[in-house]
């Protein structure tokens, strides 16, 4: 779809800080708040804009640290559907919280978050590779995370200028 | 001895000191200000660019380079001078790598100037024009860029301004306090000034990366004004490189060749790690240029929208990261304004004055900070001028 210039930039705009007020965005693109919100509206009915989120650093939160795998996953294609139907048996569970078709040596990366190892464990051993399709797993468990959705989670960028200057 | 005071240099001994130095030490030693009085990028150097300045560092590139800069620099300004700017000049002996745009303007007026010679500074500007051309040896002659017309300078208030003295005229756009720019027609206007009475143009074109609406002229680009401009940028603002200290010169080659001579002997070089991160900036740093530049847009709009919105007039400004308002109706001079807001709501602003007589009942707000920064910025704008 082709988007204007200006919903283009209420994208952008929203894709860096979702909870920025509308009144502002309008002003930034120089419309009316009335055509920013149906603007925005429209990118939310067509799914352009599919969901305001939070980047949440759950490792700061006791108790509720979680891990995080990344799978690598091979399938065997089914003829007619290809890797969508295997797929969607993969991201209809809760625990993925990601899931992409990759080219190279694997098929399919699926993003797993559970609040224990053992968990994840368990749920790669009895749901991912007892699935028909399934030809093996490698699961790569994330020791640290230090950029997450192009947010650097350590803040770095602090002003370092000098408050008056010509 | 004589007392100390005696032995400094008369010229010297007479040149005001900015007037923006007494607002840094009042709004340094206050805590929580919100810093609108900045005059520079809120970005980072680019990492690539700071990357190469490291490699270069690794590698034992610490020595100097050649006095104009080095010439894989000097090609690569040429290159992009030309194809974004449509001012062609040539690497060996056209242009001069300098230490910051400010040295560019040093160099470029002690090497046209002789005791007496004039100078038409346009004013609002920045700060160092009027003392280097008087530590030059020269005479600033100033004429005003009225708020009626945008602050865009009028070619025949210039004129009137024209001497059998004068040498000279020192333009800057995007301009630094107003943000205005001039578009073609009122260049050319200029130009013809210039021609008509056999002058030089200092065009000062550090924030030519940084126009929002219209695209963006460069004097030298102007008919026949080659030939008659010193042309001076930099990586300061476009690229975010403030503390690099590196910028350009670009000029006839007798003035380049002459300009040579002062930054030779009194420079020798600009700092050869700096160098080699300009280098980097100008092979691969257009696209973060480009994304800065629609970042500066969006502040604009949402804050001098912001400013009209509680009562402080400001025309749109075209280029660089400045809003210009006009605080007239409060009935306070830019310095009590400014020095009330710093006090009493924490934000600081620099008072229009200190950049010339017409910037009176002004003040200059840089945009170049976060939207979160510049939202409460307003906030607290709004509470002070309310409660009035």
């Amino acid at each position: 779809m082709k988007l204007s210039e200006k919903e283009l930039e209420i994208v952008e705009i929203l894709e860096r800080d979702a909870r920025i007020p509308n009144e502002d965005v309008a002003k930034m693109v120089n419309l009316s708040l009335e055509e920013t919100e149906a603007m925005m509206k429209k990118l939310e009915d067509q799914k352009i804009i599919v969901k305001y989120s939070s980047i949440v650093d759950w490792s700061k939160i006791s108790g509720h640290e979680g891990v995080t795998a990344m799978i690598d996953v091979k399938v065997t294609p089914k003829r007619g559907k290809g890797f969508d139907d295997v797929a969607e048996r993969i991201y209809r569970y809760k625990e993925v919280k990601a899931l992409y078709l990759m080219s190279g040596a694997y098929d399919l990366s699926v993003v797993i978050e559970g609040k224990s190892m053992n968990e994840v464990a368990q749920f790669v051993s009895e749901k991912l590779s007892t699935l028909d399709s399934v030809i093996s797993t490698t699961t790569h468990f994330i020791l640290k995370k230090y950029k997450h959705d192009g947010t650097i989670f350590e803040k770095l960028d602090d002003d370092k200028r000098i408050v008056v200057s010509p | 001895m004589k007392q100390t005071k005696s032995y400094l240099s008369k010229t010297v001994d007479e040149l005001r000191p900015s007037g923006i130095r007494r607002f840094f030490d009042l709004a340094a030693g206050i805590e929580g200000v919100i810093s609108l009085g900045v005059g520079e990028p809120d970005f980072v150097t680019s990492w690539s660019v700071r990357e190469a300045a490291i490699l270069s560092l690794e590698q034992g590139y610490t020595s100097y380079t050649a006095n104009a800069g080095l010439m894989d620099l000097r090609e690569e300004i040429s290159a992009y001078m030309e194809k974004n700017f449509q001012a062609p000049y040539s690497a060996k002996s056209e242009i001069i790598v300098t230490v910051g745009a400010s040295q560019a303007l040093d160099i470029a007026l002690r090497a046209i100037l002789d005791p007496g010679d004039e100078v038409i500074v346009v004013e609002p500007c920045f700060v160092s024009y009027g003392p280097l051309v008087t530590l030059a040896g020269g005479k600033g002659v100033t004429v005003q860029a009225e708020k009626e017309n945008d602050f865009k300078v009028r070619a025949n208030d210039i004129e009137k301004a024209i001497t059998n003295r004068t040498k000279a005229i020192m333009i800057c756009s995007p301009n630094n306090p107003t943000g205005s720019m001039l578009n073609r027609e009122e260049l050319e206007e200029i130009a013809n000034i210039a021609k008509k009475y056999d002058l030089i143009i200092l065009s000062d074109e550090i924030y030519a990366e940084l126009s929002y609406d219209e695209k963006y002229v460069s004097l030298a680009a102007i008919e026949g004004m080659k030939e008659r401009t010193i042309l001076i940028s930099g990586f300061s603002k476009g690229f975010a490189m403030t503390g690099w200290r590196l910028g350009f010169v670009c000029a006839p080659e007798e003035i380049t060749q002459a300009m040579l001579k002062i930054h030779q002997y009194a420079m020798m070089c600009a700092p050869t790690m700096a160098q080699y991160a300009a280098l980097e900036a100008l092979k691969n740093g257009r696209e973060d240029v480009e994304e800065m530049k629609k970042s500066y847009r969006r502040r604009r709009n949402y804050f001098v929208q912001s400013l009209n919105e509680i009562g402080l007039d400001c025309h749109i400004p075209g280029g660089a990261f400045y809003a210009f308002p006009s605080i007239k109706r409060t009935g306070l001079s830019s310095e009590q304004f400014a020095e009330r807001l710093l006090l009493e709501e924490k934000v600081a602003v620099v008072p229009g004055d200190v950049f010339g007589a017409s910037g009176e009942g002004h003040i200059r707000c840089s945009y170049a900070s976060s939207m979160e920064q510049l939202q409460e910025a307003v906030k607290r704008m709004k509470r002070f001028i309310d409660k009035l």
